[in-house]
């Protein structure tokens, strides 16, 4: 390109471009992160990348593309409900997982949740497990 | 620049897509299909808001919300009834 047709409008195709192909790469390492990683949990850390930073970087590139101002509401409504939902789902799947112990606990470096757990099966009369406590 | 960039993209998403489905045929458990399915919705939604950029309209924007609630309900549904039916915890 020469600096006579060196436009504003090279450099935001340039920078959407860039953006696309980032944010499909988010999709991509999600999806070896699902194949390669160990347990549940570090699954459900790789899972997150495109569902946040990925779906940013598109709808920026939706925006760029569309040249408009009175597009960018719309699209950081679409990016706020996202950033509402993703934590509310995680959150239960991964309280799920603890719970049918779909996770190595050998992995872990801290589980805050262990002690509460105990607790709360001692005083119901359960291990913890889950069966009735027989001492 | 942008056919570039469109066939780079579904080279990419393809790629991320079968990795996801590989997931969810294989996954052990119930939750790493359901985390793996939501995997797929968004890898859709990448494919969606692709399209709109490429072409430059907002036709799919729509489409985009409606499939982050189908993704939240079905994870949150599920997840809410899963039980464990595993004869030996713990192998993954």
């Amino acid at each position: 390109m020469n600096p006579e047709t060196f436009s504003g409008d090279t450099v935001i195709d340039a920078v959407s471009a860039v953006f696309m192909v980032v944010g499909a790469l988010m999709s991509l390492g999600a999806a070896i992160g699902l194949l390669r990683f160990p347990d549940l949990m570090s699954r459900m850390h790789a899972a997150t990348k495109p569902q946040v930073l990925g779906l940013f970087l598109l709808l920026c590139a939706v925006g760029l593309q569309m040249r408009t101002w009175w597009v960018w509401p719309v699209l950081v409504v679409a990016w706020i409900f996202q950033l509402l939902t993703v934590p509310v789902s995680a959150h239960m799947v991964g309280r799920a997982g603890y719970r049918t112990k779909h996770l190595h606990p050998e992995l872990l470096s801290a589980d805050e949740l262990e002690a509460v757990v105990q607790q709360a099966a001692g005083e119901r009369g359960f291990n913890v497990d889950g069966e009735p406590r027989r001492d | 620049m942008m056919p570039i960039v469109l066939a780079v993209t579904a080279v990419i998403l393809s790629l991320a897509a079968g990795g996801a489905i590989i997931r969810i045929a294989r996954g052990p458990s119930l939750l790493d299909r359901v985390l793996a399915t939501d995997v797929l919705l968004a890898i859709l939604g990448a494919a969606l808001c692709i399209d709109m950029a490429v072409n430059r309209h907002l036709n799919n924007l729509m489409l985009l919300v409606a499939i982050s609630i189908i993704g939240f309900v079905g994870s949150v549904t599920v997840a809410r009834f899963v039980a464990d039916r595993r004869r030996h915890p713990h192998e993954s």
